[in-house]
């Protein structure tokens, strides 16, 4: 497996200066590449606001329901999902430290926790999203005078229409990622047991998934704060 | 690596950090406590900079501990923060003052 280094010529080939191989590597740049892409969109959301800052709604005065439950309960569905996002971090943290060891069983064990942990965040997501177009029941009135019920792209009732598409925009780019992560670690999980990794004597394909889905984690983290809290 | 050695404790630690500082925010933001909504800093409430600051401590423990980068060689860890640190204030420090701006010229 280990390549001997050769310590007196570094551009010889060999050599691994980062001590992290290829594919983990490619991982972390294309993670910093999407880290400033939702830099991008994160700080466009900023100025908007910031030059809307009269008709900008608060999210807490938006975001109030919860399943089951009725009356106003601003952030606690959210934090719900945070919270789902955050156990499912947890789990797949715990999926790749089961593959250093190769134990394969429990590696399938929490890498299936964590896919069901990805799909509990998407449903919810899915609430939200439909709380929010479908709107509240007295709804908001309009420059024109017309009452507005929910959002869409070019309206909404709870302020400025840019806010509904930057929520659109940013949480659906995010929920994106965390669809597409939902399916590679499927993928994974199928090679994991028909024994991909065990014929291969390592599980680092576990390891470079389970960096993209920290990522997915990491980028929820920055919109809770700076779409539901700021 | 060495990591391997101590089995699951340190994930559960992390996992009851990242617990209590969102529960934390959650209450902060659901409380709005007036003397840290009403006092402003630096363009915004006392309240916004505390969540800053607390969403910055999370992000630092998923990428440090969880997405191990804390471990890795220094030279990879700076090659991959370096760039995310300099852009990224860059970023918001042009787009957000030139949003105050087109609020005041409007």
């Amino acid at each position: 497996m280990e390549q001997t280094i050769s310590k007196t010529n570094t551009w010889g080939g060999g050599s691994r200066p980062y001590s992290v191989s290829y594919g983990k590597m490619m991982m972390w740049f294309f993670l910093l590449t999407d880290a400033l892409t939702f830099s991008g969109f994160l700080a466009a959301y900023g100025f908007s606001r910031f030059k809307y800052q009269d008709d900008w709604p608060q999210a807490e005065l938006v975001f109030t329901h919860f399943p089951f439950i009725h009356g106003d309960h601003p952030l606690l569905f959210v934090a719900l999902m945070t919270f789902i996002l955050i156990m499912s971090s947890v789990t797949m943290v715990l999926a790749v430290n089961y593959g250093h060891k190769m134990e394969k069983k429990n590696v399938i064990f929490w890498l299936s926790l964590t896919i069901v942990g990805g799909a509990m965040f998407l449903g919810s997501q899915a609430w939200e999203w439909g709380h929010f177009i479908h709107g509240t029941e007295h709804g908001g009135i309009l420059a024109d005078g017309s009452i507005m019920h929910g959002a869409n792209l070019v309206m909404n009732e709870y302020g400025h229409p840019l806010f509904a598409d930057y929520f659109f925009f940013i949480t659906g780019f995010h929920g994106f990622h965390v669809f597409s992560g939902v399916i590679i670690l499927s993928i994974i999980l199928i090679n994991v047991i028909i024994g991909t990794y065990e014929k291969r004597g390592h599980y680092e394909m576990v390891e470079k998934v389970g960096l993209y889905w920290h990522f997915v984690d990491l980028v929820w983290v920055f919109v809770f704060t700076f779409f539901y809290l700021v | 690596m060495e990591n391997e050695k101590k089995g699951n404790w340190w994930i559960w630690k992390v996992f009851w950090i990242l617990l209590a500082v969102t529960t934390v925010e959650v209450l902060l933001g659901m409380n709005q406590p007036e003397m840290l909504a009403g006092t402003r800093f630096l363009g915004t409430s006392l309240l916004n900079h505390i969540f800053i600051v607390l969403t910055l401590v999370k992000a630092g423990y998923i990428v440090l501990v969880f997405m191990h980068l804390g471990f890795e060689r220094a030279t990879f860890k700076w090659t991959i923060l370096i760039p995310a640190f300099i852009l990224i204030p860059y970023l918001l420090f042009i787009l957000l003052s030139e949003g105050g701006y087109a609020y005041f010229m409007m």
